[in-house]
């Protein structure tokens, strides 16, 4: 082949190349570029002998320094645990009436529990704990199913309506849907409920309603509506209300009963994790 | 330099085109090949079962609304995903996915352990209406997803298809996937020991609520209830052939 072409202007080589009359100069690479290439390629070959790198037949090659990210993760989680084991032992050692005793650790378990509550249990109560419509308040002293330490550890664990075998649970007929009451009776009852609770309410309704809510409701919710927090009653007359405290409100949860859920926590969070969160939940203000 | 050879293959777009497929498939070769014979790519796990009828097809709606656009379902093994999430996914939990619905990107939480996590009615309301439970979040609603029917007429050719490629289903599964499919939203009825006897750990619920129908808001709370769950843990040992 003859002589690559030079360009007159930069004396430059031509690739030969040419579209439209433009010809493409044949610049060398810059040489700093092509020797970070070279050591690169050179840098590779050390890299698979040290490193997992090439596949085999059943394996793959693990490198002398037999690197795995699933031991750097597990070691990870250990050193974390190494320095915070000062703290849990103690926490997995105590109950938390104890752990709330001790104000250094208490202030270790406040800081995990609020972290573990943030994760786990932002989205249904709240980032301020605050609920909302079927989310329960945990900053206030209103508990369904207690507020002492020990109710709370044992929410936290079984859940409510959850998978776990000892989950709280209480069934509330759906006197409506079920046909157990009929439609006026209803009304009747709720209108009661609202005389109790210090909503407005028709008076002569609320008589009749009263002799309903003795027989049909009184035996959890108690005879004067302030409910049960063994059965996981709820207060009727405290004004705090989960699913609404109007007519209507009141009304479709007598007519189709209400059901929340809370899941399980035991199995998903460690027990040391549970007992951070029962002394922070504690400490937002309805502890009993 | 001699550049008249060159010149030969740039010249030529069909040369080129075979030159470049020459190059790509050494590559694949080098990199994507290996990982069909290497024992070491899906771990040897207790619990993982193909997915039910309801979860598929909630897992179809899953890819279908583009969830996967924001969520991803892979916790990696990194101490503060482990600490959040839960244990880090394995290849296993993958296997049965066409496709895997690993994502690459976190607009909200990760998923693949979101099972469990919270209660149905929870999931319903958020889907419906994120905003209703979680003011600051910034996901679209899907509330439409509670008035869509599914009739299961496609199920079994969908499961059908899965076992086609790869997925485990037995005759029986496929034969009965249409059965299946409504007998995991009702729990009193006389498909559910079946269902649960086919699919160990299968949860049989009403689960949005509505005994009306089955919605597509039932068949994807019912995918997002079972995610995670089904490897069983305990029984996994993270070092020797599963250490990488």
């Amino acid at each position: 082949m003859a002589k690559p072409e030079i360009d007159q202007i930069t004396g430059v080589e031509t690739t030969d190349h040419e579209w439209d009359g433009i010809k493409e100069l044949n610049n060398p690479l810059p040489r700093w570029w092509l020797w970070v290439l070279y050591v690169s390629i050179i840098w590779s070959i050390g890299y698979w002998i040290v490193m997992p790198a090439w596949p085999l037949i059943s394996s793959h090659t693990k490198g002398v320094i037999g690197y795995s990210q699933r031991a750097v993760v597990a070691r990870s989680l250990e050193q974390a645990k190494q320095a915070q084991s000062v703290y849990m032992e103690k926490i997995a050692a105590a109950d938390p009436a104890a752990i709330k005793a001790d104000p250094e650790l208490l202030r270790f378990a406040l800081a995990g529990g609020e972290a573990a509550y943030g994760d786990n249990c932002a989205p249904c109560h709240g980032r301020g704990a605050q609920g909302s419509k079927g989310y329960p308040n945990l900053n206030d002293d209103d508990w369904l199913w207690g507020g002492k330490l020990e109710d709370i550890h044992q929410t936290l664990k079984v859940g409510i309506r959850s998978t776990h075998e000892d989950t709280r649970v209480n069934p509330m007929p759906a006197f409506g849907r079920d046909e157990i009451l009929e439609p006026a009776q209803i009304s009747d009852v709720a209108e009661f409920v609202l005389s109790i609770s210090g909503g407005e309410s028709i008076d002569e309704a609320a008589m009749r309603g009263k002799a309903i809510f003795a027989e049909q409701c009184a035996a959890c919710h108690g005879e004067e509506g302030k409910g049960n927090m063994e059965l996981g009653a709820p207060n009727l007359v405290d004004r705090i209300w989960l699913y609404g405290g109007d007519k209507t409100a009141i009304t479709q949860t007598i007519r189709n009963s209400r059901a929340g859920v809370m899941p399980k926590w035991e199995g998903r969070l460690s027990s040391e994790t549970l007992k951070q969160l029962t002394v922070y939940v504690h400490s937002l203000g309805g502890g009993q | 330099m001699d550049w008249s050879k060159h010149k030969i293959i740039e010249t030529n777009s069909i040369l080129m085109l075979i030159g470049i497929l020459i190059v790509v498939s050494i590559g694949g070769i080098v990199e994507i090949a290996p990982l069909f014979w290497l024992s070491s790519t899906i771990e040897k796990v207790q619990g993982m079962r193909p997915y039910t009828p309801l979860e598929q097809v909630g897992r179809d709606i899953y890819v279908r609304e583009g969830c996967y656009l924001c969520h991803s379902q892979m916790i990696r093994s990194l101490r503060d995903e482990v600490e959040r999430y839960g244990h880090y996914s394995l290849a296993a939990e993958s296997m049965y996915d066409h496709p895997f619905q690993w994502g690459s990107k976190r607009t909200g939480p990760d998923l693949a352990r979101v099972g469990g996590k919270y209660s149905d009615e929870w999931h319903t309301l958020h889907m419906s209406n994120p905003r209703a439970v979680v003011p600051e979040s910034v996901m679209p609603g899907y509330a439409w997803l509670s008035d869509r029917k599914i009739d299961g007429k496609d199920v079994a050719a969908n499961i059908a298809t899965l076992k086609a490629v790869g997925v485990p289903y037995t005759e029986e599964m496929v034969k009965q996937a249409g059965a299946d499919l409504l007998a995991q939203v009702d729990p009193d009825g006389d498909g559910a020991e079946a269902l649960v006897k086919r699919y160990p750990k299968a949860q049989v619920r009403q689960f949005d609520g509505n005994p009306e129908f089955v919605s597509e808001m039932d068949a994807l709370v019912a995918y997002l209830q079972m995610l995670g769950t089904l490897v069983d843990f305990t029984s996994f040992d993270a070092s020797g052939p599963n250490l990488r």
